[in-house]
C-alpha cells in the first residue's frame, strides 16, 4: 500500500474534563473513499475541525503525504490541499456557481475581477466532475437544487486542487435521486486520485461508494476495515459498541 | 478532459437571448423592470393630467430635485446590500456641511473646507462601521441614535433656527448652472464610449479564454437605447426652457456629476474584489468568513462610503438653497431608503444595483413634482409615495415566491 494523504496517531483532544479524542489513529487514502461513522457524540466533528485547523489537537502526529505537520488554522489546512465541504455548504444564495466557487479567491488582472478566466476554470472543474445537471455556470445559486448544490461546493474543492476532501454529511438533506448523483460524484471526485473522507448516518451510502470505513466510538478509533471485508451488521455492531475488532487494522 | 457542455448563458443567436431574458423574468429576476415601469406610468399619468408636467422647464426641474435623493439612495445601497441601515446618512451630511461653513466662516479656503467636509463625513461613517462591525451593535441602533444626536449637534454648531448663506459660486453652480450646449452632447458622447469600451473590454476577455460571446447586435442595441435616450435627454435640456426674457438652456452641472458618480460607483461594485466580497457578506455572511472575507472591512469601508456619498447629496443641498441650515437631512433620509426599496434593492441585503436606487428616486420625485404641479396638498404627496413604497415592496415579494418555486 502506498502512503496514505492523511495519517493520524494517537490524537488527543479535551473540552476541559471532558476526553473527546483518546488517542484515535486515522488514515485516508489517495484516490479512495473513507467513511467516518460512529454515533452522535463519538467525537466525528471533533477529529474533522482538528483536521481543518478549526479546532488543533491537544496532541499526537498528523502526518500530510508522509511528512509530519501541524495544522493550527483554516488558512494553513487550505495551503497543505486540505478542504472540508460543511453540510450546510456555506454558498451565497445571491451570487452565481462561478462567484461562489472563487469566492475569497478571485482572480484579478487589468485591476478588475477577470470573469472570463474564473469562468473557464469553473467550468473545467465542473467538466472534470463529469456534471450533467448543472444547466449554466452563471446560474445564481437561489435557483439550485440541494444535490446540485453540494456539486458546487465540491467542484470548490476541485478548483482549490485539494488532496484532501472531507464531507460532512453529504446527502444527509437530499432526494434518491440527487442522493445518488452526489455519491456518483465522489466517486469520481476520488478516481481523479484525491483523497475523500465521508462523515455518514447513511451506512446504505456508505457501502456504496466507500473503500475503507472507519468507525469511531466515545473517542475511539475501534474498528477500521475495508468495506468489501466487512457487512452492515458489523459496522452497526462497532458504532454501538456491541461488537469490537480483534486488534486488526486495514 | 470530457464532452460535458455547461454553457455560461452567453451563448445562441439573438432570439435566444431574448427568449432566455424573457425566462428570467419570468422566473422572477425582474431586476430594475418594476421600477422603470413604474416610472412610464407615473410619468404618463402627469403628463395627461398637468399641462406643466410636460414643458421643458419642468423636465429640467425634475432632474434637479432628484439629484439629492438619488444620490442619497446611491449612498444607502452600500449599506443596504449588507443588509444593514443608515438612518443618520442624512443628518450626516448636515453635520459635514455645518463644519463646511464654519471653516469657511473662519476664513478657510472653500475647498481645504469641503475636503474637510468629507472628512468629517468619512470618520463618521468609520466611527458607525467600528460600532456595527466590531462592538456588534444592530447598525438600526446605532444610526437611529446618530440620527437623534447629530440633530442636536448641527444645532449646537449653527445655532436654533440657523440658515447661513453659502457665497461660493462654484458650489451654487452645481445646481443652479447649466453646460453649455457643446457640453452636454460632448457628456453624452463620453459616457457612450465609456459603457461601450467596458462592454468591448469584457468581450474581449473573454475571447481570450475562447469563451462564448453574445451576438454583438445586442452590444449596438444596449448602444442606441442609450444613444436615443441619453439624445433626447441632452437635446430638450439644451433647448431655451425660459419662461422669461433671459434664456435658460444646457444640461444643469448636477446630472454629469451624478452620473460619473453612478458610473464609477457601478464599476466598483461590479468589477472588483471589494464589490463582490459586499454582495457575498449581503448574501451570507458566515459563507463570507469562511472564505477568508474580512467581513468586518467590507463592513466599516461600506459604511465609510455611505457616509461620503451622503455628503455629496448634502453639498447638492447646499448648492440648491445657497445655503447651510441647521435642520438639513431629517426627512430626506427616509425617502432614500424608500427609493431604494422602490428601485429594486432588497433591505434583507445582497440583491440590487445603484442605478435601482437611482430610478426608484426618480419615480418618487416625479410623484411629489406632479402632485405639487396638480395642486395637492402636501399630505397626498405622502400618502401615494407610501402606496407606491408599498406596492414595490409586495412586487418584489410576489415576484422572488415564484421565482424561489422554479428549481429542478
Amino acid at each position: 500500500m502506498d502512503v496514505p494523504v492523511i495519517e493520524l496517531s494517537g490524537v488527543l483532544k479535551s473540552f476541559g474534563p471532558v476526553d473527546v479524542l483518546k488517542g484515535v489513529d486515522f488514515k485516508a487514502y489517495g484516490g479512495k473513499v473513507t467513511a467516518l461513522v460512529g454515533d452522535n457524540g463519538a467525537g466525528k466533528s471533533t477529529l474533522i475541525k482538528g483536521l481543518s485547523g478549526v479546532q488543533p489537537y491537544d496532541a499526537g502526529v498528523v502526518k500530510f503525504d508522509g511528512e509530519v505537520v501541524h495544522v493550527h488554522s483554516p488558512r494553513q489546512a487550505g495551503h497543505l490541499g486540505i478542504e472540508v465541504v460543511y453540510q450546510d455548504l456555506a454558498l451565497c444564495e445571491n451570487l452565481d456557481i462561478v462567484q461562489n466557487m472563487f469566492l475569497g479567491r478571485e482572480e484579478i488582472t487589468e485591476l478588475t475581477l477577470d470573469e472570463a478566466s474564473m469562468e473557464l476554470q469553473a467550468t473545467k472543474a465542473l467538466q472534470s466532475l463529469s456534471v450533467r445537471t448543472v444547466k449554466s455556470v452563471r446560474q445564481k445559486v437561489s435557483s439550485l437544487s440541494g444535490g446540485q448544490r453540494q456539486t458546487v461546493a465540491i467542484a470548490r474543492s476541485v478548483l482549490r486542487k485539494a488532496k484532501l476532501v472531507i464531507l460532512d454529511e453529504p446527502t444527509a438533506a437530499l432526494g434518491v435521486a440527487q442522493t445518488e448523483q452526489v455519491l456518483n460524484l465522489v466517486r469520481r471526485l476520488a478516481d481523479s486520485g484525491v483523497a475523500v473522507v465521508i462523515i455518514s448516518h447513511n451506512l446504505g451510502d456508505v457501502f456504496k461508494v466507500c473503500d475503507y470505513i472507519s468507525v469511531l466510538y466515545l473517542g475511539k478509533m475501534v474498528a477500521s476495515v475495508k468495506t468489501s471485508e466487512t457487512t452492515q451488521a458489523d459496522v452497526v455492531g462497532y458504532i454501538t459498541g456491541t461488537k469490537s475488532m480483534d486488534g486488526a487494522a486495514a | 478532459m470530457s464532452d460535458v457542455k455547461i454553457s455560461s448563458g452567453h451563448e445562441g443567436n439573438v432570439r435566444e437571448q431574448v427568449t432566455a431574458y424573457f425566462q428570467r423574468i419570468k422566473n422572477g429576476e425582474m431586476g430594475a423592470l418594476p421600477a422603470v415601469g413604474a416610472l412610464v406610468v407615473v410619468g404618463a399619468m402627469f403628463s395627461i393630467l398637468s399641462p406643466f408636467f410636460l414643458t421643458k422647464l419642468n423636465f429640467a426641474n425634475l432632474f434637479v430635485q432628484a439629484a439629492e435623493l438619488t444620490m442619497l439612495a446611491v449612498a444607502l445601497v452600500f449599506v443596504i446590500l449588507l443588509g444593514e441601515i443608515d438612518l443618520s446618512a442624512g443628518v450626516t451630511a448636515g453635520v459635514a456641511m455645518a463644519a463646511f461653513f464654519l471653516l469657511m466662516q473662519g476664513g478657510t479656503n472653500w475647498i481645504v473646507a469641503l475636503i474637510v467636509a468629507f472628512v468629517v463625513g468619512g470618520a463618521i461613517g468609520a466611527l458607525i462601521g467600528f460600532f456595527v462591525a466590531r462592538i456588534g451593535v444592530p447598525s438600526f441602533v446605532v444610526t437611529l441614535g446618530l440620527f437623534l444626536g447629530f440633530q442636536g449637534l448641527q444645532l449646537v454648531m449653527l445655532g436654533e433656527g440657523g440658515i447661513f448663506r453659502i457665497d461660493v459660486p462654484e458650489i451654487k453652480a452645481i445646481m443652479n448652472d447649466n453646460l453649455p450646449t457643446w457640453g452636454g452632447w460632448a457628456f453624452l458622447a463620453l459616457m457612450l464610449v465609456l459603457s461601450a469600451a467596458v462592454s468591448l473590454w469584457d468581450r474581449a476577455r473573454r475571447a481570450r479564454h475562447d469563451l462564448s460571446n453574445r451576438p454583438i447586435e445586442l452590444l449596438y442595441a444596449k448602444l442606441a437605447v442609450f444613444a436615443i435616450l441619453g439624445g433626447v435627454t441632452v437635446y430638450l435640456l439644451n433647448e431655451n426652457r425660459s419662461q422669461g426674457v433671459i434664456s435658460i438652456s444646457g444640461v444643469p452641472i448636477v446630472i454629469p456629476i451624478a452620473v460619473l458618480i453612478l458610473f464609477i460607483g457601478t464599476l466598483v461594485l461590479d468589477r472588483t474584489q471589494f464589490g463582490r466580497h459586499l454582495y457575498a457578506v449581503g448574501g451570507n455572511a458566515e459563507a463570507a468568513r469562511r472564505a477568508g472575507i474580512k467581513v468586518a472591512n467590507i463592513r466599516i469601508t461600506a459604511f465609510i462610503i455611505c457616509s461620503m456619498l451622503a455628503v455629496v447629496s448634502g453639498l447638492f443641498h447646499v448648492s440648491r438653497l445657497g445655503a447651510v441650515e441647521a435642520t438639513a437631512g431629517r426627512q430626506i433620509v427616509l425617502n432614500g431608503v424608500a427609493a431604494a426599496v422602490v428601485g429594486g434593492v432588497s433591505l434583507f441585503g445582497g440583491r440590487g444595483r445603484l442605478v435601482h436606487a437611482a430610478i426608484g428616486a426618480f419615480v418618487i420625485v416625479m410623484i411629489e413634482n406632479g402632485l405639487g404641479l396638480l395642486e395637492f396638498p402636501a399630505g397626498v404627496n405622502l400618502v401615494v409615495t407610501g402606496s407606491v413604497l408599498i406596492l414595490a415592496a409586495t412586487i418584489d415579494a410576489l415576484s422572488r415566491k415564484r421565482g424561489n418555486g422554479v428549481r429542478s
